[in-house]
């Protein structure tokens, strides 16, 4: 009898549990894997590519300037008198796939580059990937005078570049990314320099609100380069428009593209050498909405309910 | 007496099986929102709208996941991610509430229904009173339900910057349609 009162008044304190709280049970069962997007706000740290991606059909324009040195003094008008730049366009092939070309007056260069995610952070527990792994291959050419008195072949200004970037949004405000780096020249400018080189690359990002993050990355090269050479290292700031992200940032590398701020960053950082920079980047939606289906459901959900509910009964159905 | 107690637990287990069996729950409802700005309008869709109601006691229950929502343009997707309803702080939006005068909604018989629904929705860490008409339909032992109402942002403290006061409305036209409602087994 005992057992029975005690199965009762179980089932009594249940029962209005039931009652308030509906959606339990029914929610639990929601997969919570879940992919752990915006580790950064750009596809650009600063000046290394990040663990983002653009999605697809984006066209994203970036217009990127350095200019000289703070340290010129105000004859120079704290080096805002000049200026270097790169332009580029950077277009999402696929949520995991992006391609981009540029060209920056530094040297005279063109680059381009293929860049693809592997992996992509998730959440759900032990199931969860705690990172993102992305890997980008580029190419660059220098179009500029040579330094040298040799007449150089399009091929002996050519570099290649294969990167990996594995990278975690640790927290809402905080994500870090780390970056090897093999970069191939196939001329250097000097007998001391080797064609080949390895890298190692940091960014990081942290939001302070919704709209603006701090951010820096950082390369060191292994080897292959001039002692004289410094680290390029850049501290900015992200600040989100509407449908611009402005980087502002001080650095001491001139170069906008992996060989150029790998090789011949020569500037000591922080000894003052720095210069202001800032990239703007402008996202075009190109590629048509997201898949023609998406308009086609939201015509049908506006003008003919009914279709939809029969499209739905029979999925359900299934 | 073994067997009285036996069949007392019986129908014990019965009764709460018969409640539970007036209880409608869905994974699929629909939810769209639509800002209509003079520069831009935006529209949103999330088609895993979790829902039941109970219709012994008129309750009815909504929540999604704001992540689930898929907007035309990935940008637009980000903001409201990460500006406005800022997901990964406040992840889903709640609705609890009441249906009015329930026992007029005769789930066994086809025809359509409005009823007045009074709750409560909860976003972005803000609880507010939300009321707003539904229309059940019952067809052929399938019930619809759909219903339309405006959300002011600033009730939920999603701030507008001045920068996109064109590009985003005030105020957001909130349409659900929920496609089929399913009876709760066991429980």
């Amino acid at each position: 009898m005992k057992k029975f009162l005690a199965t009762g008044a179980i089932l009594l304190l249940i029962l209005p549990a039931i009652a308030q709280d509906l959606l339990k049970g029914l929610e639990d069962s929601v997969p919570a894997r879940e992919k752990v997007a915006y580790a950064f706000k750009s596809t650009r740290v600063i000046n290394a590519h990040s663990i983002e991606m653009l999605a697809k059909g984006n066209l994203d324009f970036r217009i990127l300037h350095r200019f000289s040195r703070v340290n010129t003094g105000v004859d120079q008008w704290f080096g805002l008198d000049g200026a270097s730049m790169r332009m580029s366009f950077d277009y999402g092939l696929s949520n995991d796939a992006m391609v981009g070309i540029g060209r920056s007056t530094y040297r005279k260069e063109i680059d381009g580059f293929v860049k693809a995610r592997f992996l992509q952070q998730t959440t759900g527990g032990v199931h969860a990937i705690p990172f993102s792994l992305v890997i980008a291959a580029g190419s660059t050419i220098w179009t500029g005078a040579s330094p040298t008195s040799v007449k150089p072949s399009t091929s002996d200004r050519t570099s290649y570049y294969l990167q990996l970037l594995i990278g975690r949004k640790f927290s809402d405000r905080f994500s870090f990314q780390l970056s090897p780096m093999y970069l191939r020249r196939n001329m250097v400018d000097r007998p001391t320099e080797d064609f080949s080189l390895f890298a190692l690359g940091g960014g990081a990002r942290f939001k302070v609100s919704n709209r603006i993050a701090f951010t820096a990355d950082y390369h060191h090269a292994l080897s292959g380069i001039p002692s004289a050479n410094t680290d390029p290292l850049s501290v900015g700031v992200d600040i989100e428009t509407g449908g611009h992200v402005f980087q502002l940032h001080f650095t001491n590398a001139v170069g906008m593209n992996e060989r150029a701020y790998i090789t011949e960053t020569t500037d000591k950082f922080f000894k003052g050498d720095v210069r202001f920079g800032f990239n703007l980047s402008r996202m075009f939606n190109v590629g048509g909405k997201k898949g023609k289906g998406w308009n086609d459901k939201e015509k049908g959900a506006q003008s003919g309910r009914n279709k939809t509910d029969s499209g739905k009964k029979e999925k359900l159905a299934n | 007496m073994k067997r009285t107690k036996i069949i007392w637990v019986l129908v014990c287990i019965l009764s709460v099986q018969s409640v539970a069996a007036q209880k409608y729950f869905t994974k699929s409802g629909n939810i769209t929102f639509y800002s209509k700005a003079p520069l831009e309008n935006i529209e949103a869709r999330n088609t895993k709208g979790v829902s039941v109601f109970d219709q012994a006691s008129g309750r009815i229950e909504f929540s999604v996941l704001l992540k689930g929502f898929e907007f035309e343009k990935a940008k637009m997707q980000e903001h409201f991610n990460e500006n406005y309803v800022e997901s990964d702080k406040y992840p889903k939006a709640v609705f609890t509430g009441n249906i009015k005068d329930g026992t007029n909604l005769k789930l066994d018989k086809d025809g359509n229904y409005t009823v007045e629904v009074n709750g409560t929705l909860t976003m972005h860490g803000v609880t507010k009173p939300q009321n707003a008409q539904a229309t059940f339909t019952v067809k052929g032992g399938t019930i619809s339900a759909v219903s339309e109402f405006t959300v002011l942002l600033a009730d939920y403290n999603i701030q507008i910057p001045s920068l996109v006061a064109d590009k985003v409305s005030k105020n957001v036209r909130v349409v659900i349609n929920v496609p089929a409602y399913q009876p709760m087994s066991g429980s």
